[in-house]
């Protein structure tokens, strides 16, 4: 079960992730940007759908990835806090996008040469997805960070409001078929104290960091986020169109 | 208006072999975020190989006033185009 559970860590990550970035449809800044995070939402949900697929035949119990998705309640969604955190804004969007882009890029890139086939399918598409999310929103952080008094106040108040949070992505998960995270954090840090140079941002202090996710220990907006998500699944179950 | 966001106009390339074709404009402060924009806004379903952007106000455009000086002459010059010409056969379709 070492791996059906490694599985569920990731492709929950990826769909928490997805719904919370698709909640932006039609609210961007900017046309462009709402497409930009559109465009986000659909990669990491492409993600998570195989993901879960190859979770359910690996279960074995006859479940399929919708029944993954839709029919678990909060306490069996095992994603890492960070990526159930609100989008507040677009710098707080931006850069909870770009931690995680920045752990799965290399991620992926690690398990491209997996010896498991369907691991391996999933990283050679998603590690070109990763990269460019890195790209776009680490221009964003460096022109918010870089950029007015008022995008650069709220990128460090994003800066302070995830420093809690981006730690736990690297809990080791115990399965040999997917890439160690713990052993991508130090490249991780590297990476992105790097981009926040250049946009003249700081790193803070270490500060106490939340776990929990990985347990099914989740903040109160999960629930809020999964019972919209869920509502139709669960009002008219197995409804289809 | 100097605080505007600067507009863009995108060409993209569909093939190789083929030449960079206006798709339609966006708005984008610097490059970087113009050819991202570009990227997001117009190869979502795989229209292209290649992305060009270039600010709109770099672009000189003739005036549609003159429109007729610059255009009507060339209309009773039909021998212009090469349709007088017996192509040989081996030639092929061109």
């Amino acid at each position: 079960m070492a791996l059906y559970q490694a599985l569920i860590e990731l492709a929950d990550d990826h769909l928490v992730l997805g719904q919370r970035l698709s909640e932006w449809c039609g609210h961007a800044p900017i046309l462009e940007e709402d497409l930009a995070l559109s465009n986000f939402a659909l990669d990491v949900i492409g993600t998570a759908r195989s993901l879960y697929a190859y979770a359910a035949e690996v279960e074995g119990k006859g479940r399929s990835e919708d029944d993954l998705a839709y029919l678990r309640s909060e306490r069996e969604y095992l994603n890492c806090l960070l990526v159930e955190r609100p989008n507040v804004d677009f710098a707080h969007t931006m850069l909870r996008q770009f931690y995680f882009a920045s752990l799965m890029e290399p991620f992926w890139q690690a398990a491209v040469n997996s010896d498991d086939k369907v691991i391996a399918g999933i990283a050679g598409k998603a590690v070109k997805e990763m990269a460019y999310h890195i790209r776009h929103a680490g221009e964003w952080i460096v022109r918010l960070g870089d950029g007015t008094e008022e995008s650069g106040a709220r990128m460090r108040a994003a800066i302070v409001a995830l420093h809690p949070y981006w730690e736990e992505m690297f809990t080791p998960c115990e399965c040999d078929a997917l890439p160690d995270r713990a052993a991508l954090r130090s490249g991780w840090e590297a990476n992105v104290k790097a981009v926040f140079a250049e946009a003249g941002l700081e790193w803070p202090e270490p500060v106490y960091g939340h776990v929990g996710g990985r347990k099914g220990e989740h903040s109160e907006v999960l629930g809020r986020m999964l019972s919209d998500m869920q509502y139709l699944q669960r009002a008219h179950p197995g409804a289809t169109w | 208006m100097s605080n505007e966001t600067p507009l863009w106009e995108v060409f993209i390339r569909p093939r190789n072999g083929l030449a960079h074709k206006h798709v339609g404009s966006l708005h984008a402060a610097d490059e970087a975020l113009a050819l991202s924009a570009a990227r997001d806004v117009y190869t979502r379903r795989e229209e292209g190989t290649s992305i060009w952007a270039v600010r709109s106000d770099a672009i000189v455009a003739s005036d549609p006033a003159r429109a007729g000086q610059n255009f009507d002459p060339a209309e009773d010059k039909i021998y212009r185009h090469p349709t007088f010409y017996d192509i040989p056969e081996d030639v092929g379709h061109m």
